[in-house]
């Protein structure tokens, strides 16, 4: 119950970090807010040779305005994020999907990076990234470079980070006019994480039609989910019961690989996500119909 | 191996501590073991029980989940800190009056994470209470009284506020 022995630096800036984690080898891991990697480290599950700590990189915890999106710090905190206002006011999805991220003590120390960084499946934050068509900036010791959440996830704990790069901001693009949000999720208790949990966007038209609807699944395969063929079978659609009905039907025929343990079989986790996406719709739908 | 330990200077109930320590060493390790403030419990260290819940810089955290060398420059409130003078803080009485308490071991987290709730929301509803408790787990009581403990330590501390508005419940 207690981590193995490692070498401890504390990294004062992004370059800091980088070179740091380049002398240090392969068995060097970054420190973001601790709320997953402490635990794994606690049982040994990593053992880390030596951790880089970012906690102390100020420059990297902010929510600001980009091109009418969104870009956030890697070290912004979730419980920052729940409460930021320019956050709730242009993505309150990602608010909405931040309040669920564990429990309040958790969210004073995770991160938004972390939590992309480390790629949990059933974390929320990936799965929203991924329906917000997020990219990411990445800092390596040959330089930056960007990579669309689309292709960054790739399996369970698994992205397309390579060793010695290190994620530093998420950019959320802006959404289209008349566009609603909603972030459900469904576990056992509070603050645990989700069986199964759906972020969903819904753009209308002038017509009051689907322009755009958007999903991202998290808990229910090895990386956040995006089920296309449900998408698209909403664009165009009026919103209403039988859209949403199709819709989730849709997201369940394209779930082949939800996990099934204890908690929950892989047919209950797929039934489960279908239920949640449908609900998710129909409210994301409903606040769009809100917004002018 | 020189970076494995690391001298820290942190703050914990108002005492300010110079120490050096090795890296891989927990807060909740550091608290009790080097400390001796054996308030804060050692449960499931892996973030999900609640009761090794500490205030940093005043905001809640699991002290399983974070280094202590991490607390350097940091103020840290653990249970002990909640009393003054030998007299239990509202919370506690309110604890002890109601009875939310069995085997004890999770109260110190229960404590904690109330003390936080009520200085940001005086007077909450049951809603907010189990809301904000939700990431502590008792196996004894079945939360029923220490909801109701809550309840009635928000009303003392409202009522004392009110007879003298300084900061004699903080």
């Amino acid at each position: 119950m207690k981590p193995s022995r490692f070498r401890y630096f504390v990294a004062h800036d992004v370059d800091e970090a980088v070179t740091l984690l380049a002398e240090q080898g392969e068995e060097a891991r970054v420190l973001a807010g601790g709320q997953s990697l402490m635990a794994l480290m606690n049982m040994r599950l990593a053992r880390p040779a030596a951790l880089i700590d970012l906690n102390e990189i100020g420059e990297l915890a902010y929510v600001r305005e980009w091109d009418g999106g969104l870009a956030i710090g890697a070290m912004t905190r979730d419980a920052s994020l729940e409460r930021d206002m320019l956050a709730a006011e242009r993505f309150p999805l990602l608010v909405e999907a931040a309040r669920s991220v564990g429990h309040p003590a958790i969210r004073h120390r995770s991160t938004v990076g972390g939590s992309l960084a480390h790629a949990d499946p059933a974390a929320e934050l990936p799965a929203v990234m991924l329906a917000l068509d997020a990219e990411f900036e990445i800092r390596g010791g040959a330089g930056s470079r960007t990579i669309a959440a689309r292709d960054f996830f790739k399996g369970y704990f698994q992205t397309s980070l390579a060793h010695g790069e290190v994620l530093t901001e998420a950019r959320v693009p802006r959404l289209r006019s008349r566009a609603g949000s909603a972030f459900l999720e469904f576990a056992r208790r509070e603050g645990d994480y989700a069986l199964a949990g759906v972020a969903a966007v819904v753009a209308l038209d002038e017509d009051g039609t689907i322009a755009e609807a958007r999903l991202g699944l998290c808990s229910v395969g090895p990386t956040p989910v995006r089920p296309q063929a449900a998408e698209a079978l909403l664009r165009g659609q009026r919103p209403g019961p039988g859209a949403w009905a199709a819709a989730s039907a849709a997201v369940i025929a394209a779930l082949d690989e939800p996990p099934s343990d204890i908690h929950g079989s892989a047919g209950y986790r797929r039934n489960l996500a279908g239920v949640m996406a449908e609900r998710a719709l129909a409210l994301a739908a409903q606040r769009a119909e809100r917004n002018r | 191996m020189q970076e494995e330990f690391v001298p820290i200077r942190v703050t914990v109930n108002g005492i300010t501590h110079h120490m050096f320590l090795e890296a891989r060493r927990s807060l909740l390790d550091v608290l009790r073991e080097d400390l001796g403030l054996t308030g804060t419990n050692a449960g499931c260290e892996q973030g999900s029980c609640g009761s090794c819940t500490v205030l940093l810089d005043g905001k809640s955290i699991r002290s399983c989940l974070m280094f202590a060398v991490q607390a350097n420059n940091h103020e840290v409130m653990t249970v002990e800190g909640l009393a003054r003078n030998g007299k239990m803080h509202p919370l506690q009485e309110a604890f002890w009056e109601q009875q939310a308490l069995q085997c004890g071991f999770c109260t110190p987290g229960f404590l904690m994470t109330a003390y936080e709730l009520l200085r940001e929301n005086p007077s909450p509803g049951e809603e907010e209470i189990r809301h904000a408790l939700s990431g502590n787990i008792c196996r004894c009581t079945g939360y029923h009284h220490i909801i109701e403990a809550v309840k009635a330590a928000a009303s003392t501390m409202s009522q004392a506020a009110a007879v003298e508005p300084s900061d004699t419940v903080a």
